[in-house]
Parts: C-alpha cells; sequence; structure tokens
C-alpha cells in the first residue's frame, strides 16, 4: 500500500468532516449569542446614558484585549472546575456549551465595535438633514441612520465571523475534542509518518470554508455599500 | 462645531435639552443601583463559593508568583510576540512586493502563500509545528535543538501576522497616489526600483499604526501557545493557580494581557492621529484636496480601514481584477512605453 493509499484509510477511519461539523455549529451558536450581546452593548454605547456607556465600554474594551484562550481556559478552569458551574450531566455537552459560551463573550466585543463603526459611517449631516424635514427621533434613527449605519457595518462583521470560524478550534482549550483542532492533534498523535498530510487536509477544510465567506461579505458589503 | 465635540454620539442624538438631562440623571441612578447590584451578587456568590478566602488571593501578592511564574512568563510571551512581528514584517515584504510583481507567477505565489496563511487557524499551525519541529531536528542533527513550542508559537505567528502585513503592503502601495509610480517611471526607475525605493517605503511608513494593532493581535494569538505548552504568561499562570487559587492567578494574567494591549492599542491609535495630522490639521474627510504629504494620505486612508484581526474594515480584500485600476505600479505602464524594459 502506497502513501496515498495508506493516507487514504486513515482518513477513512477518522470523522475529519464531522468535525468540521462540530466547528461550523459551534460558529452558529456562537454567532448568535455574540450579535445578541453584541448588539446590546453597541446600542448601550451610542446611548446618551452615561452609565450605559461607561458598562458597554469597559465590557467591549476588557473583552477586546483579552486572549481568546485566555477566556476559555477561565470558562473551564474558574467557571467550571472552581465555581462549579454545571450545564448539563453530559461532559461533552457541557464543555460544549462553555465554549459556545466563551467564543460568544470574546466576540461579542468585535460585533459591537463593528455596529459602532458602522454609525461612525454616517455622516453627521444625514442626521441634522433628517431633523431638517422634521422627523421625529424615532423616524431619524429608524428611517435614516440606522439603516446606513447596518449598511456600513457588514465589512467588519464578515471579518469577525472569519475569526469566529478559525477561532472555533481554540474550543479545544474547554475541552471540546470532536472538532478540528482536537481531531488533528489526536490523528497526528496517531498516524505520526503523515503529520504533513494531516495538517494540509485541516488547513484546506478552512481554506474552503473560509475564502468563499470572505468573497461573498466583501460582495455583499460592496453591493450594499452606501454611495457618498 | 464645539458642541459635536462634547456630544460623541450627535449623529443620533441632538444635544439634551433639560428634560432630557433630567430623564439621564434617572437613568444613570438606576444604572449605578443595577450595576451595584449585580457587583454585590457576584461578591456574594464568590464569598460562599469560598473564592475570596484570604489564602487563595494571597497569590496575588507572593513573590514567588511574580519571580518565578509571572514575570518569566510574561517575558516569554513578550519575546514570541516580539520577534513574530519582526518575522511578520520581513515576510510580509517579501511576499507583498511578491503579490506586486511585475511577473505573473511570482504574483501568482505569493498570493496563494498569503490567503492559505490568512484563512488556516493559527492554533492548526501551531500545533502541527509542534509535532512536526522534533522530527525536523533530529534530521538535522541539532544536538541543542530550541525549544520545539516556543518556535512553534513564533513561526505560526509570523506566518499568519506576516500575510496579513504582505496584504497592508499591498493595500498601501495600492493607495499611493498614482503620480509616485509615474514619476519613478519617469525618472527612468524600473517597476522592481520604482517599487523597492519609491512605493514601498511610503507604504511602510503609512502602515505603522496597523503595525501596532498587529502587535496587539501577535500578544494576544502568543497565548495559543499555552494548548501547546509553551511557558508563556497564561500557561505560567494556571501552573501557579493549581487548583485552589486559580481564579485569582488567573485574573492577574487576564489584567497584564488587558493593561498591556489597552495600552498598545492607544498608541497606536495616537500615532494613527499623528500621521494624519503630519502635515494637515484638518480631518482626512476633507484632507482630499489639501497639499498633504503622500504618506499622510495614503496613513489616512489605511488606519481606519483595519480591525484587531487584521482584516480590511472596507472589504475582506481587494478583488484581483481591480489591481490595475489606480495602481501607481501599473497605471505608470500603460502611459509607458508599450514593453516595459528591464535593464
Amino acid at each position: 500500500m502506497g502513501f496515498l493509499g495508506g493516507y487514504g484509510q486513515v482518513l477513512a477511519d477518522s470523522s475529519v468532516l464531522g468535525a468540521f461539523w462540530v466547528n461550523i455549529t459551534l460558529t452558529f451558536w456562537s454567532a448568535i449569542i455574540a450579535l445578541v450581546l453584541g448588539t446590546a452593548a453597541a446600542a448601550m454605547r451610542i446611548s446618551p446614558f452615561t452609565s450605559f456607556r461607561a458598562v458597554s465600554t469597559l465590557f467591549v474594551n476588557i473583552f477586546r484585549d483579552i486572549p481568546l484562550t485566555v477566556v476559555m481556559v477561565m470558562m473551564s478552569l474558574v467557571v467550571s472546575m472552581a465555581l462549579g458551574v454545571q450545564f448539563s450531566n453530559d461532559l461533552n455537552l457541557d464543555a460544549y456549551v462553555l465554549a459556545v459560551i466563551g467564543l460568544g463573550l470574546y466576540h461579542s466585543a468585535f460585533v459591537a465595535e463593528a455596529l459602532r463603526s458602522g454609525v461612525n459611517t454616517v455622516p453627521l449631516g444625514q442626521a441634522e438633514a433628517a431633523r431638517a424635514i422634521g422627523l421625529t427621533f424615532s423616524q431619524s434613527a429608524s428611517l435614516v441612520v440606522l439603516p446606513q449605519a447596518f449598511r456600513g457595518a457588514i465589512a467588519p462583521l464578515g471579518n469577525t465571523l472569519i475569526a469566529l470560524i478559525k477561532n472555533t478550534t481554540v474550543a479545544t482549550a474547554v475541552g471540546v475534542a470532536a472538532q478540528t483542532s482536537g481531531l488533528m492533534k489526536g490523528m497526528i498523535e496517531i498516524h505520526a509518518n503523515y503529520v504533513f498530510a494531516i495538517f494540509m487536509t485541516f488547513a484546506l477544510g478552512y481554506v474552503i470554508i473560509v475564502i468563499p465567506v470572505g468573497l461573498a461579505t466583501t460582495a455583499l458589503s460592496r453591493r450594499l455599500a452606501v454611495k457618498r | 462645531m464645539s458642541a459635536q465635540a462634547a456630544a460623541p454620539h450627535s449623529v443620533l442624538f441632538d444635544a439634551p435639552g433639560p428634560k432630557m438631562r433630567q430623564t439621564i440623571g434617572l437613568v444613570n441612578l438606576g444604572g449605578v443601583i443595577v450595576i451595584l447590584a449585580v457587583l454585590v451578587w457576584a461578591g456574594w456568590r464568590l464569598h460562599a463559593a469560598g473564592q475570596l478566602s484570604a489564602y487563595r488571593w494571597n497569590v496575588v501578592i507572593e513573590g514567588d508568583t511574580w519571580v518565578y511564574y509571572l514575570l518569566p512568563g510574561l517575558l516569554h510571551t513578550l519575546e514570541a510576540a516580539a520577534i513574530a512581528v519582526v518575522g511578520a514584517v520581513i515576510f510580509g515584504l517579501v511576499f507583498g512586493m511578491g503579490r506586486l510583481s511585475q511577473s505573473a507567477p511570482i504574483r501568482l505565489l505569493s498570493g496563494a502563500i498569503v490567503e492559505f496563511f490568512r484563512a488556516v487557524p493559527v492554533l492548526l499551525m501551531m500545533i502541527f509545528l509542534w509535532y512536526f519541529l522534533p522530527g525536523i531536528y533530529s534530521s538535522l542533527g541539532w544536538v541543542h535543538p530550541p525549544d520545539p513550542s516556543f518556535v512553534a508559537v513564533v513561526i505560526a505567528l509570523i506566518l499568519y501576522n506576516g500575510s496579513v502585513c504582505a496584504d497592508l503592503i499591498r493595500t498601501g502601495v495600492h493607495n499611493l497616489p498614482s503620480g509616485q509610480g509615474e514619476a519613478a517611471a519617469a525618472i527612468g526607475l524600473t517597476p522592481r526600483q520604482a517599487l523597492s525605493n519609491v512605493l514601498v517605503p511610503q507604504a511602510l511608513l503609512a502602515m505603522l499604526p496597523a503595525l501596532i494593532a498587529q502587535l496587539v493581535v501577535a500578544l494576544k494569538d502568543s497565548a495559543l501557545g499555552q494548548i501547546i505548552a509553551y511557558s508563556e504568561l497564561l500557561n505560567e499562570a494556571v501552573l501557579r493557580g493549581g487548583i485552589i487559587r486559580v481564579l485569582p492567578s488567573l485574573v492577574v494574567a487576564a489584567a497584564i494581557f488587558i493593561i498591556i494591549n489597552y495600552s498598545l492599542g492607544k498608541l497606536g491609535e495616537y500615532v494613527g492621529s499623528r500621521m494624519r495630522s503630519r502635515t494637515s490639521p484638518l480631518d482626512p474627510e476633507t484632507a482630499e484636496d489639501l497639499p498633504m504629504n503622500v504618506t499622510a494620505k495614503a496613513a489616512a486612508i489605511i488606519i481606519e480601514p483595519v480591525d484587531q484581526d487584521g482584516y480590511s474594515q472596507t472589504g475582506w480584500r481587494d478583488e484581483p481584477w481591480q489591481d490595475w485600476r489606480g495602481d501607481p505600479l501599473r497605471s505608470h505602464l500603460r502611459i509607458g512605453p508599450e514593453k516595459p524594459h528591464e535593464d
């Protein structure tokens, strides 16, 4: 059996596609948490209430400047072990939920920044013009400012999504073994002679996922960009 | 104009009147009460779990913690990030110029390498290198090889951040006014000379704020080294914390990371605003018609668009088929001789 045949057997014995599927579901659930928390943080950040702004600024600065690995190790060693927070009796599901919460918290800071930068792309003249034609605050916000803000936020939101897809590999720090980085490590340990082929398999998997997402979000942001 | 500066979110809100000021005061009071309630609740929960005991938190002020764990760990973190950023700039120069090369094969190869390393998660590269390097060491016959986890962290960081730098250099050169490439051609420089002597140096200077942002990314990603047993700050904090004192120990490590990264972020913002205002006191939006110097103009274009993970905010990347448009390097070819002559 040649190299290719031998490696084919290794691939057949391991569920590489299953591992990528775990990363995709991790991305999905943590993206939902990140969107909800990030939108709330962005809304607080642009509100006129000083206390809301202070809390949101603190939250965003903490989660933007802390390494993701620190967040994930804390979810595992502090939240789960030291504080005894348990989401499920099934250890694998428990680790999965912890990973989703950690990823969601970390990326919510970037979602908040993306949305805020979207608001910042709207020129002041737009709000002034809305006021000048007699629109109330809620009309001006919902009809003039926010639609433009969301369009301006698509490119940075797409970048956050790409970062999230790649960062789901850090779930290994919480103990989610069934995803790509865990499976790759396991495969390399068993089939050390195929270390390069195993890495290239997973790397190309990410290239196949990430590049279309990047092209799609770029195309979308260009299409929806407000012409100024 | 000064009223706008005082109210940072004036796009959505008018300057508050007396009634709104009263509402803001009431909401702030409520907000402070909620914050205090959450803090008291969290403190009480931590106390109930025994996490606030003096023995646990003494780990923060014990000399051994700092001398044998946190400071050596921090040193390893900074070492990996610093080497990685220097390597990333070199990698970025090589492949950024490769992507701007006149030769299509070099352009395609550099493009493929850059896109590949931008798409692959850094952790996968680290794990691969960690298992791959010992084999290389033994085949090279090294007696005292460097720590494979350190080398794996540094190389993985160089490959990812270097690819981001390559794109920064490319974007920076594209954003230079086309007159730069045309002037270089007019005085008889070859395209390669124009790139290395005229265009890239200006793009490099304009990249400075983005490079500082990239240093933050490298510092944060160096913590991935914990997973492959590199003795960086997070790893040392976990070791020092053990099972009992893991909460205070990790809180201190997180605080160190946050303080360093926040300061670097502020430094990047400062450098960016300095570069934008170097020749013009006006903001970049209106600076279009001012006699700004070229680097400041390019800086005004590049600084904003890069987020923390190094992706361009205005688009994931430039489309290859748009390369020639407004491109100082290729635009001079169109107005120059039919066949660019290589000396």
